[in-house]
Parts: C-alpha cells; sequence; structure tokens
C-alpha cells in the first residue's frame, strides 16, 4: 500500500507526473481549478500505487510527497 | 506508512515562479539534495545568475548572492577565496554563462577556481522571451531566427563542456539532462559529486543540465521533453567530457 500527496495549491498541471507515472494512475483534474488557474494532478486508482516516486521525481515544482 | 520521497529542507516552501513543466524546478530540487545529503546547508553560499532563474534566491534556504549578468563565477570566485571553508556554487542559465558570461566562465575554469558551477542549457534565451542563444540549435526557430538559426550568418552552438574540457583548470565537466527518472537519477549523483570535489579540493566543477523550455519552445511540457530528446541530446552528446582523479595539481 502506496500512496502520493499531490500538493494542489502548488501544483501547476503540467503534467510531467502524468507521463512519467508507469502505471498511468495520474491524472490531470479537469473539472478542478487550483487558485494559480491549472488543473491540478490527481492519484485516480489509489489502491494501485506501489510508490515507485517516478512522478514526484519529475514533478518540477516539488509538490509531490509519496508515502509506503 | 513511511515517508519515501519528500521535498528537500533546502528548498523554502516559496511556490516557484517557473512556467509549469520547466525542468529548473527538477534541477533546483537536485542542487537541494545534494547540499542535503552532504549535510553543507549550513555553509553553502549559491550564487544565482541573470535569466529566469534571477529569482532562485527565494527558493534555496542557504545563503544566496545576487550576481549582475553573466559575472556570477566571478563573484563565486571572491566568495570562495574569502571564504575557504564555505560551499559555493553558481547557478547560471546559457545566456548567462556562455552568453555574456563567457569570458568569466572560461577564466575561472582555466584559474582552476575551487567551484561547483550548474550550468542549465535550455538552448534559447527563457526570461527575456525566446530569442536565439547561443547555445540555440542550428535551424532552430526562436523570435529572433524566424526562419530557423542559419549557420552562415549566427554561426554554431557553443558546446560548454567539450571547451572547458580542454582547459587543465578543470576537474569534473559532465553533460546530463532530465528528461525522464533514469536521467534524472544520473544527474542527481553528477550534482553531488561536484560537490563533493569542491568539498574535497579537487577544483573547478561543472554540471551542464539539458533543459526543457516549453513556453518559448511553443510545446507542451511532455512534447518538449520529446523535442529534448530528438533535437538537443544528439547534438549535445551526455556523458562525461573530464573527470580528473585526486583533483587538479597547483
Amino acid at each position: 500500500m502506496a500512496r502520493i500527496i499531490v500538493d494542489e495549491k502548488v501544483c501547476k498541471g503540467c503534467g510531467l507526473c502524468v507521463h512519467a507515472c508507469p502505471l498511468k494512475l495520474i491524472a490531470l483534474c479537469r473539472d478542478v481549478l487550483n487558485p494559480k488557474g491549472y488543473h491540478p494532478a490527481r492519484l485516480m486508482e489509489p489502491e494501485k500505487c506501489v510508490g515507485c516516486a517516478a512522478c514526484a521525481t519529475m514533478c518540477p515544482d516539488t509538490a509531490i510527497t509519496v508515502e509506503k | 506508512m513511511q515517508t519515501v520521497f519528500q521535498k528537500p529542507s533546502v528548498l523554502t516552501d516559496a511556490p516557484m515562479h517557473y512556467c509549469p513543466g520547466c525542468t529548473h524546478g527538477i534541477v533546483h530540487r537536485l542542487v537541494a539534495q545534494a547540499l542535503e545529503e552532504l549535510g553543507v546547508e549550513g555553509k553553502a553560499v549559491g550564487v544565482a545568475s541573470v535569466g529566469c532563474s534571477v529569482m532562485c534566491y527565494d527558493y534555496f534556504s542557504c545563503d544566496m548572492v545576487q550576481a549582475p549578468h553573466g559575472r556570477a563565477q566571478a563573484v563565486a570566485t571572491g566568495l570562495k577565496r574569502a571564504r575557504p571553508e564555505n560551499v559555493i556554487f553558481t547557478y547560471q542559465g546559457d545566456g548567462d554563462l556562455a552568453a555574456i558570461g563567457t569570458a568569466e566562465t572560461v577564466h575561472a575554469a582555466t584559474r582552476g577556481e575551487n567551484i561547483t558551477v550548474i550550468f542549465i542549457n535550455n538552448a534559447i534565451y527563457g526570461m527575456t522571451g525566446g530569442q536565439m542563444a547561443p547555445t540555440s540549435l542550428p535551424g532552430q526557430v526562436t523570435q529572433t531566427t524566424p526562419y530557423g538559426r542559419d549557420t552562415n550568418t549566427a554561426g554554431y552552438p557553443v558546446k560548454v563542456c567539450e571547451l572547458l574540457s580542454t582547459l587543465d583548470g578543470v576537474a569534473l565537466a559532465q553533460r546530463v539532462t532530465v528528461n525522464n527518472v533514469k536521467n534524472v537519477n544520473i544527474a542527481r549523483k553528477a550534482i553531488k559529486k561536484a560537490f563533493q570535489n569542491q568539498i574535497e579540493g579537487k577544483g573547478y566543477s561543472i554540471i551542464e543540465v539539458l533543459s526543457t523550455c516549453p513556453t518559448n519552445w511553443g510545446l507542451s511540457p511532455t512534447e518538449a521533453l520529446k523535442w529534448l530528446e530528438e533535437n538537443m541530446i544528439p547534438y549535445y552528446p551526455l556523458g562525461v567530457y573530464k573527470d580528473v582523479e585526486g583533483g587538479v595539481k597547483k
């Protein structure tokens, strides 16, 4: 059981984590806007996350914390 | 549950002003991780350049100095000579290091100053709006080369690692990139080694990081990573250009 915590206020919705996730579990929430006006990234299928931290490694804004 | 990845303590909580998908943020984190792992955050002094990274003093929690355009390595030389016990690094872009600051860069390297240089090469002037940089690729379309960089009039890109690796004062010259997880890990090790070299007194270490500029390249962040892979890496081959075991003898 692993999970990622995205700081949605800091996320700029660049999508590099979406691209980096080997299991394709992350998506940008098209119906949510953060205070900066971006669509933040979210873990869509938390039960499948293995905590590899590929998303956090590629996040330019260090918005992702990974727990395992 | 255990935290396996979190923001390094050397980065402040200030949200970065960089555009979405700009790889500056990744390199900031790698520098912060290196300082944290080596336990030198208390005695590190960074020198910020002019360019998009001009405000990086807001993002690092160590001491920072803002140098005039291109003069970061001259300022770093002074800092290191006045306070040799401190760990001094510069963080410069291609417009700063390879254009207006070429003289300072080449001469800091020939003198073998014991400093660490982090060089961000994104093949364009980012902050001023996407003009041609010395590192722009032949044929690359920018604001000032709308028909592509013409090598007949604008010449060829500066290959900084190859150039500096011919100088005797350089201890480490390595080119890395941050386009995928594997390369980020290689870049992380390279940056840590560059700081380790300074702590061991080995001499001038430069790490060139091939980066993206999605806004000025006119691409999405993921397309920009692809463009980097397909165009920049073939022109600027990754690897270690110089690594002097035992450091530079003076």
